[in-house]
């Protein structure tokens, strides 16, 4: 009960910090660990910081910029030993090692006031344990991205079935094309096929029970997802040599027409733009139905920031990630990113790919999936992810691989 | 009465000042090996007992993780890796000596010329794997193009589990070879002309004079050729890093590079499990640190 007045009295404080900036006078510092050094990401956060910091001139913040892959083995370090006030993660089980281990602030009390309805779509996703754990400030839609002017040539439309997926495929592959782009390199890039297979065939409830190690790897619905994932594997739909390629290095293949589409997150279109395709070549549509009748579910992962239980200035920190979570800021801030904001008051862009991302994504009545690395355990992850990418260049060792899989499933859960 | 005009105590120290001095200098070398050497072998059998992810509490779990370790798969994927950096890394041995006594010889502007095959071992690792890694790449590399002229099919070899592993290697063995051939180089300047005169005079010439006149001299040269050699065989981490990240689907994996990969990586949270494979690699590393002892405890007794 101490947890919500304080909770409501510090929201009712936030809330009014705008109209009245001298009622919360912060002071000391605040140091930020923000996971993003490229362009747009750095010019979000440090625009966050810079009009955080007019409202509250006594504080003085310091923001520290960390390599996005760097930042995953590094926040063991920092939030055990010399901790910031701030840090950026993910939603979902990602989160999970640092809840369990203490080192990550409960924030309940913040959601418990009114930013808790206005962010209420992702709110299971900063769930663990039935406490949140941090405050989103951003996210984005997974989706099809694909070469208009080739589907215009071919004379096809895009499809809203799996027979009609594939029936576009073959037309694609008659055309001496390549139906998808991929670079399994890194391998998550499979994680997004996976994810979208097993949604679509058995829909949101199982592929949530799956990532959470609750049935088995060797079930027959899991064979099920990998057998639609085998036709198009044995269509040759996939590029030649994915594994060899990052997903950047994916993108020529489908900026010079060799192949049609990518099955992407929305940032692929920043760079398809800059490589020359034009709003009029490049366009998007949902992953199509496969088991008629389920209902649309997306992936659709959750940048977030977060209090780290040794932070020296909670107060600041709490009252930096109320702003953060506010509609102002994350209309702004989501503008300058291309992606989407999460707050319900926030404006979504004027932009074709994030108008689309917001329609989809408020109509998937089947849920929110983060992905299949936030949604697993970290261990189930990695093997998963080399399992789909072992399979899209052996697919005869499927039995092989979801055998592994169960092992890896089983060690996991005697935990 | 202050200590420092203690008789006793002075006569002591000189009568043992030479037989402690030694130690004393080696004091703080000792110690340091034994706090970042010895010390963390003995931590790494003690955590290698335990389930821990590295953030919260340890728990005890006797030889689990060695029982996992033997059932794994990618353990002996990344066994026979290992294997093959070995024996194949060991070919920069010959390279380097061909290398070594082709560039020994007297001609306008050998100077740049010895500098330009002793490059590669110039140049971080790093940089030699992500050049290869472009050389390689299926895409945009030259590799396929170069093959593509005696009549091969294109290949992607960092991209298939069979070819991957060799691709890497033949990478890392550039910068290797230059080492070995530098090795050799100094190793040359000392073989002693006469003898190699008086083999002349008896008629010893090409295969024969390198076999038993040549060979021989060079015999420190071998040695730390082949240790310098095997060291790098079993630093192969970063090559693989920067190259394929261990896949495809791990297929290049190392032993290092796999315990980097269950403990320390973006998914690795087996810190247990990390030891315990740092365990195996310690032991298999002792056959050839006692072979490596014993070579010098001989060496040192003059055979």
């Amino acid at each position: 009960m101490k947890f919500t007045i304080k909770g409501a009295v510090a929201a009712l404080a936030a809330t009014t910090a705008l109209a009245f900036p001298a009622s919360a006078e912060l002071t000391g510092t605040l140091r930020i660990f923000f996971n993003d050094q490229n362009p747009a990401p750095k010019e979000a956060m440090e625009g966050m910081v810079e009009r955080f910091g007019e409202m509250h001139p006594d504080l003085n913040i310091e923001l520290t910029l960390i390599d996005r892959e760097a930042n995953k083995t590094q926040i063991r370090n920092y939030l055990t030993a010399n901790a910031p006030d701030v840090n950026g993660w993910y939603a979902g089980n990602r989160m999970r090692p640092y809840v369990a281990a203490g080192l990550f602030e409960d924030v309940s009390d913040l959601w418990d006031g009114p930013m808790g309805d206005d962010l209420a779509s992702t709110r299971p996703a900063l769930t663990l344990d039935g406490k949140q754990w941090g405050v989103p400030y951003s996210y984005y839609q997974w989706g099809i991205y694909f070469r208009q002017d080739i589907y215009d040539e071919l004379g096809l439309t895009p499809a809203t079935t799996w027979d009609e997926e594939k029936a576009n495929c073959q037309a694609i592959l008659d055309s001496g094309r390549k139906c998808y782009t991929i670079g399994t390199r890194f391998l998550w890039t499979a994680g997004g096929w996976f994810d979208y297979l097993n949604l679509r065939t058995h829909g949101y409830d199982f592929h949530m029970a799956l990532t959470a190690g609750e049935v088995e790897w060797t079930d027959d619905r899991v064979r099920e997802t990998f057998a639609n994932w085998r036709e198009l594997i044995d269509m040759g739909a996939f590029i030649d040599d994915h594994t060899a390629y990052t997903w950047q290095e994916a993108q020529p293949f489908m900026v010079n027409g060799d192949a049609v589409s990518y099955l992407m997150g929305n940032f692929v279109v920043a760079p398809l733009r800059e490589a020359g395709l034009t709003d009029d070549q490049l366009g998007f549509y949902q992953f199509p139905e496969i088991t008629p009748g389920i209902p649309m579910a997306e992936d659709a992962p959750t940048d977030t920031l977060h209090i780290p239980a040794q932070a020296q200035n909670k107060e600041a920190a709490r009252a930096f990630l109320q702003y953060v979570a506010s509609a102002e800021n994350q209309t702004i801030v989501n503008e300058t990113l291309g992606q989407l904001p999460i707050n319900r008051n926030a404006t979504v862009a004027d932009d074709k790919f994030i108008q689309a991302g917001f329609e989809m994504l408020s109509n998937a009545t089947g849920g929110i999936a983060q992905f299949f690395d936030r949604d697993t355990d970290a261990e189930l992850a990695s093997a998963g992810m080399e399992g789909f990418q072992e399979f899209m260049v052996m697919p005869d060792n499927l039995d092989a691989i979801l055998n592994r899989l169960e092992r890896v499933r089983q060690r996991v859960n005697e935990d | 009465m202050p200590a420092n005009s203690d008789p006793q105590t002075r006569s002591w120290w000189s009568a043992n000042q030479i037989r402690l001095a030694p130690w004393l200098f080696l004091a703080p070398g000792m110690a340091f090996f034994a706090l970042y050497v010895i010390f963390p072998i003995f931590q790494s059998f003690q955590i290698s007992f335990y389930r821990w992810d590295g953030l919260g509490e340890a728990r005890y779990i006797g030889l689990r993780n060695y029982e996992d370790l033997f059932d794994d798969p990618a353990f002996y994927t990344s066994l026979r890796n290992n294997v093959k950096w070995l024996l194949l890394y060991l070919l920069a041995i010959p390279g380097g000596l061909f290398i070594a006594l082709f560039l020994n010889q007297q001609v306008r502007g050998i100077r740049l010329y010895k500098s330009l095959f002793f490059f590669p071992f110039v140049i971080s690792q790093v940089v030699v794997g992500l050049v290869f890694a472009w050389f390689y790449n299926p895409a945009i590399g030259l590799f396929n193009p170069l093959i593509g002229m005696f009549g091969f099919s294109p290949m992607n070899i960092l991209g298939n589990p069979n070819t991957v592993t060799y691709g890497i290697i033949a990478a890392g063995l550039w910068p290797q070879i230059a080492y070995c051939m530098i090795l050799y180089l100094t190793g040359l300047n000392a073989v002693d002309p006469e003898q190699v005169e008086a083999a002349r005079l008896d008629g010893a010439k090409g295969w024969k004079m390198l076999w038993y006149v040549i060979l021989p001299q060079l015999r420190p040269a071998t040695f730390i050729a082949v240790v310098v050699t095997v060291i790098g065989a079993l630093r192969s981490f970063d090559m693989i890093s920067v190259m394929t990240n261990g896949g495809p689907f791990g297929s290049s994996r190392v032993l290092a590079y796999y315990m980097f990969e269950v403990s320390l990586s973006e998914y690795g949270f087996r810190m247990g499990y990390g030891a315990a494979i740092a365990v195996i690699l310690f032991l298999i590393m002792l056959v050839y640190i006692a072979f490596f002892l014993w070579r010098m405890w001989r060496e040192e007794r003059g055979y």
